[in-house]
């Protein structure tokens, strides 16, 4: 018997749905909606009170015209009624309207949520039900607010029904997933866990789904489900398909319950040895079952079956630890590549792009390079085309890049529409990674603007003439090369701008072949010139005033060009005016002037490919899924713990013990003023980030850049970074190497950079993201574009995070951008540095410190140390040639800070004296910092020098 | 999690929308046309997964469908689900509707709006799959209309209906 018999239900429902169907045209149909919403109108607005039957009937045909894409703007109060019916029937449609069309009406809420609270405390499971989904379908805060707390008792009660149960598990879950905050952990979650165990296997599924979102916020909390998991999926896995019963599906065992399974064992690292081999053997029997001849011939069963496989190979990826296993589940992977179904196809070229950036299983991928070329030229199903191009672009490497590359070429040219500019940028950007013989990729490029150069981004074209102009050994080919590929009749607008700047710049390499002689590569240009739009022609203009300079002989010519009206008299005032200057610049300049500023390109500074950027911008952060976030957070934490270890502690072990002692010492006329005590601690107080704590001994290396600029900042086993940097003024620019040590590709490669708020606002950082994939042995390179904004204290800190193998890894050390790089030496003369050093001797302007020499004093050693902290040594300036005197000024966007630096070491006691004022008080005091660690400092215990020493001799 | 449930017929008119992820009802609507327009135009014999529509989230998004006669049943979830898994999933609501309604056809769908959600409801909630067990799903149907029918019998009673 049918479960709903069509007979019975609304009459008037009925009724008016026929009405709407009957109606002939779409006015007919607004103007029957239009009737019936006034007659609910008025039926909600009457003075007889409506029955809730009625009531019930009119909901739904407000649900039915919602459906028809009409706004419901009335109805909510009746609905909310009908929640507080002690029928099943009324109470239903209640929930469900308020479910599809529940408006953020707070008064609204409250009632609703009033009614929920009745339900779920009515014990009847039908109506707790009612109650628990609507919670989850609106799910909105006010909700989590309400009932957070409510949800997990009932879900871990001992008497609560199954189905009560699952519908708790998932109510908490979508809870979670809106307000995290209103949701803590506590004891409820081990027997969470537990419901793993649960004899029904309806509970199981929600409780996975559960836990495999909260295990990715809190993975030690939920760390016992791993063994709890992988028992459950061996039972299933191994279980005769006739054991489960219901939940078996088309002769597959609960697999749903499997792939929940699955997917929760993602979010843990493998797990330990015991566990393991039990997992291994689950996964082994499902890669086996794959092989076995299937049970049934319908659909169902090959999908619900490969559901399972899929998951299975996800987490063998995942775990990334079993060659074996990866190989095995390369080859499965290789057998669904020529399935007949599609949606295997489609799938097993998803999962191989994640298998091939496997080192283990790299190779095994490989090998079925045919075949994904061959699905790029036969499928007929663009999605699967589309994921073709990702695998080939995964599987790409120096060995097969030049096959790929002009699979892809050729593909290019019958591509859809929707996926063409993704194609060239991942052609633009394998051509440039793997060109072992450039002249390989200028062709290749040249080829991708011929064949579709609508899509060509400018990111492509400058990327293109940027590595000309850099490698000097292909810009004579290069010239050779557009030169020949310009002769087309037609010619894309691209290409003519690359054309134009190669030749502008290297024509004369090519000038010697009278078939390309100056004046027949200008005619070829200019014959584009007026096709082209105005930016382009602009750049030819350029290109013509340089052929002046690299060629006399067509110099008249080109003069003759530029005096034309349709250039001087050009509408477009760009065009004008470069027409204008450069006839000028042609006319007056003499050869070596012209020569020296049309001189050839300087090479371009080496930056990350603007190309990969506009990919990743293209593809957005989907790249990265959340399991794989959620893998990042947690190894942070697993590392980092809770508590980051104070920046300083390593080498200072009381970083603000010398303060006080300094400022409690009685008179202390260089005390610091209270309110800077503050200042000082923020200094050593780490960056509030949740990243690994600074690799040990980075503390040293970092004090050891405070007076240089070059060299290596951290090293560990896998990784090298570093540094290189200049700065300027104001202005900076460091050069952040990452050396991979490894013959192991590090994947996910992501440094970060952290500052604090306030190092935020004074201090500005730029740089670009760079390649997630660092291969083995190589090297890549990060720029930062520093710019002191004001004065600052912090170090901003540098957060690698990559996975090496199946391990992630998280190193952060500090990067030494310090005040003092933006410190410009200034000479000065012995009176004039006393005079400013009598200015400036109002507390707040003035710091000094004593302090025990960790090393023997050597002058030479010494004056470098302050030359390299950038002030200018100034020599015969103190009367006491024993005493070192430095001056300079720190810049920043803001201001400029002038600072007088003197050192008077006491040779006997190893003490040191060191005195600094500046004209901003604040900027001392970080110097003190940065100087501190490196120079060794004084308990106050240990101050020997009576304080009138520490005077200006100018003083006394 | 499952973003959202669409059916519509084969001239995009929708049959059934359940959306688990809070859109205005304007964006809903354009939801619905732009997938109607993706899914539509596509050939038979193609893969069941596309990527999502830009409105429901682009890229991040699967949108996974079947089309039954004259029905397209549309799910469009993100990367956290099984594409397989929900293909059966739809498949079993499609059972679990044909044993619900005995040869279940679009004017069921159309006639029966609140059934539809009831019997959804008993399989997903909130976006999370709830049951797959079609016997328990269509015990619970079973159930709720005992308890229906008992109610009618006992409030109702013959009237005009209109």
């Amino acid at each position: 018997m049918p479960a709903v018999s069509k007979g019975d239900g609304m009459r008037g429902l009925a009724v008016f749905i026929s009405d709407i169907r009957n109606c002939k045209s779409k006015e007919a149909e607004i103007k029957r909606i239009n009737k019936e919403l006034a007659n609910i109108r008025s039926k909600f607005k009457g003075d007889k009170a409506l029955d809730g039957y009625s009531k019930k009937k009119y909901v739904c045909k407000l649900l039915f015209i919602f459906l028809l894409g009409h706004d419901i703007d009335f109805g909510h109060m009746e609905a909310v009624n009908l929640l507080s019916s002690n029928r099943y029937t009324e109470k239903q449609i209640g929930y469900l309207f308020i479910s599809v069309l529940v408006n953020s009406n707070s008064e609204l809420i409250r009632l609703i949520n009033n009614a929920i609270k009745n339900d779920l405390a009515s014990r009847n499971p039908t109506f707790m039900g009612l109650a628990l989904h609507c919670i989850a379908n609106v799910g909105s805060r006010e909700m989590a607010e309400a009932f957070a707390g409510e949800i997990p008792k009932i879900l871990v009660a001992g008497d609560t029904m199954d189905s009560v149960k699952q519908s708790a598990a998932l109510c908490l879950l979508r809870l979670y997933r809106t307000s995290p905050d209103l949701v803590p952990m506590g004891d409820w979650t081990s027997r969470v866990v537990h419901l793993l165990n649960d004899q029904h296997l309806g509970v199981v599924t929600a409780a996975t789904s559960l836990i495999t979102t909260l295990a990715q916020k809190n993975p030690e909390e939920f760390k016992t489900s791993v063994s709890l998991a992988v028992s459950r999926l061996s039972r299933i896995v191994t279980s005769a398909s006739t054991d489960l019963q219901d939940y078996t599906y088309y002769f597959v065992p609960a697999p749903w319950l499997s792939v929940k399974l699955l997917r929760l064992l993602q979010c843990y690292p493998p797990p330990d040895p015991a566990v393991r081999g039990r997992l291994t053997e689950c996964l082994e029997t499902i890669l086996n079952k794959a092989q076995e001849p299937p049970k049934s011939k319908k659909v169902q069963h090959s999908n619900a079956k490969n559901a399972v496989l899929f998951e299975a190979i996800s987490l063998i990826i995942h775990h990334d630890s079993e060659p074996n296993l990866l190989v095995r589940a390369c080859n499965q992977l290789g057998q669904f590549l020529q399935h007949r179904e599609t949606n295997l196809r489609y799938l097993a070229l998803e999962s191989m792009c994640t298998l091939a950036s496997s080192e283990f299983s790299h190779e095994a991928v490989k090998t079925h390079i045919e075949t994904v070329i061959n699905a790029l030229k036969t499928e007929r199903d663009v999605s699967v085309r589309q994921r073709a191009v990702d695998l080939l672009y995964a599987m790409c490497d120096r060995s097969n890049a030049q096959q790929i590359v002009a699979e892809m070429l050729s593909y290019l040219e019958t591509a859809d529409y929707s996926i063409r500019e993704e194609i060239v940028l991942k052609v633009a950007i394998l051509a440039e990674k793997y060109a072992v013989d450039y002249t390989w990729y200028v062709d290749t490029i040249l080829n991708l603007i011929r064949i579709a150069g609508d899509y060509v981004s400018e990111e492509v074209w400058y990327r293109v003439i940027q590595i000309v102009i850099n490698r000097d050994d292909v810009q004579g080919y290069a010239a050779k090369t557009v030169f020949e590929a310009l002769q087309a009749p037609a010619c894309h607008e691209n290409l003519v701008k690359v054309g134009g700047y190669i030749l502008g710049e290297f024509g004369n390499l090519i000038a010697g072949d009278p078939r390309s002689s100056p004046l027949i590569q200008f005619n070829l240009l200019h014959s584009k010139f007026h096709l082209c739009s105005v930016p382009t022609r602009a750049l030819l203009l350029s290109t013509y005033i340089k052929f002046v300079n690299l060629f006399p002989e067509v110099k008249t010519t080109i003069q003759d060009v530029l005096r034309s009206d349709s250039q001087l008299k050009n509408a477009d005032v760009e065009l004008q005016q470069r027409a204008v200057e450069y006839l000028r610049l042609s006319t007056v300049a003499s050869t070596d002037i012209l020569a020296t500023v049309l001189e050839e390109m300087p090479p371009f500074p080496e930056r990350e490919s603007s190309i990969l950027a506009k990919l990743k911008k293209k593809k957005g952060p989907s790249t990265v899924t959340d399991l794989e976030e959620a893998k990042r957070e947690r190894s942070a934490d697993v590392n980092g713990g809770p508590e980051p270890a104070p920046a300083s502690a390593a080498s200072t072990p009381s970083p603000s013990a010398d303060l006080l002692g300094l400022g409690a010492a009685p008179p202390a006329p260089a005390g610091p003023p209270p309110s800077s005590g503050g200042l000082l601690v923020d200094v050593f107080s780490d960056s509030p980030s949740a990243v690994a704590p600074l690799a040990p001994g980075s503390e040293d290396n970092f004090a050891r850049f405070v007076c240089k600029n070059n060299g290596v900042l951290f090293e560990n086993q896998l990784l090298q970074i570093g540094l290189k940097s200049e700065f300027r003024q104001n202005l900076g620019r460091m050069f952040i190497f990452y050396g991979n040590k490894t013959s192991t590709q590090f994947l996910n490669f992501t440094p970060t950079l952290i500052c604090s708020d306030d190092l935020q606002t004074n201090l500005s950082l730029q740089t670009k993201p760079v390649d997630p994939t660092v291969d083995g042995g190589a090297q890549v390179q990060q720029v930062v574009n520093i710019e002191c904004v004001s004065d600052f204290t912090e170090a901003p800190v540098l957060n690698i995070q990559f996975r090496y193998g199946g391990t992630f890894q998280n190193v952060s050390v500090k990067l030494p951008i310090t005040l003092n790089k933006f410190f410009q030496p200034t000479e000065m003369a012995s009176q004039d540095f006393f005079q400013r050093w009598k200015q400036l001797s109002s507390p707040q302007q003035e710091v000094q410190n004593i302090f025990k020499a960790k090393h023997p004093m050597d002058t030479e050693v010494t004056k470098a140390k302050i030359i390299g902290f950038g002030s200018a040594l100034l020599e015969d300036v103190d009367p006491n040639p024993a005493n070192f005197v430095g001056a300079g000024i720190i810049h920043t966007r803001t201001t400029q800070i002038g600072c007088l630096l003197r050192l008077e070491p006491n040779l006997q006691a190893q003490v040191r004296l060191l005195e600094e004022r500046a004209s901003y008080a604040r900027a001392v005091f970080w110097l003190w910092c940065g100087m501190g660690p490196k120079w060794g400092r004084l308990r106050s215990s240990e101050r020997c020098v009576p304080l009138c020493n520490l005077r200006c001799p100018a003083d006394t | 999690m499952i973003k959202a449930i669409l059916i519509f017929n084969n001239h995009g008119k929708p049959r059934l929308v359940r959306f688990y992820q809070r859109f205005s009802e304007d964006t809903q609507q354009q939801i619905i046309r732009e997938t109607f327009h993706l899914v539509s135009k596509r050939d038979e014999n193609v893969c069941n997964f596309l990527e999502g529509g830009l409105l429901i989230g682009g890229s991040d998004n699967k949108l996974i469908y079947r089309h039954y006669a004259t029905l397209y049943f549309v799910f469009c979830v993100d990367s956290s689900e099984s594409e397989l898994g929900i293909l059966d999933l739809i498949q079993v609501f499609v059972e679990t509707l044909d044993k619900c309604f005995e040869n279940v056809c679009e004017l069921d769908l159309i006639f029966h709006v609140d059934k539809v959600h009831n019997i959804l409801a008993e399989m997903v909630m909130g976006g999370m799959v709830l049951e797959t067990n079609m016997n328990e799903i269509v015990t619970q149907i079973d159930a709720q209309n005992k308890l229906e029918k008992s109610e009618t019998f006992i409030f109702q009673s013959p009237r005009q209906d209109r």
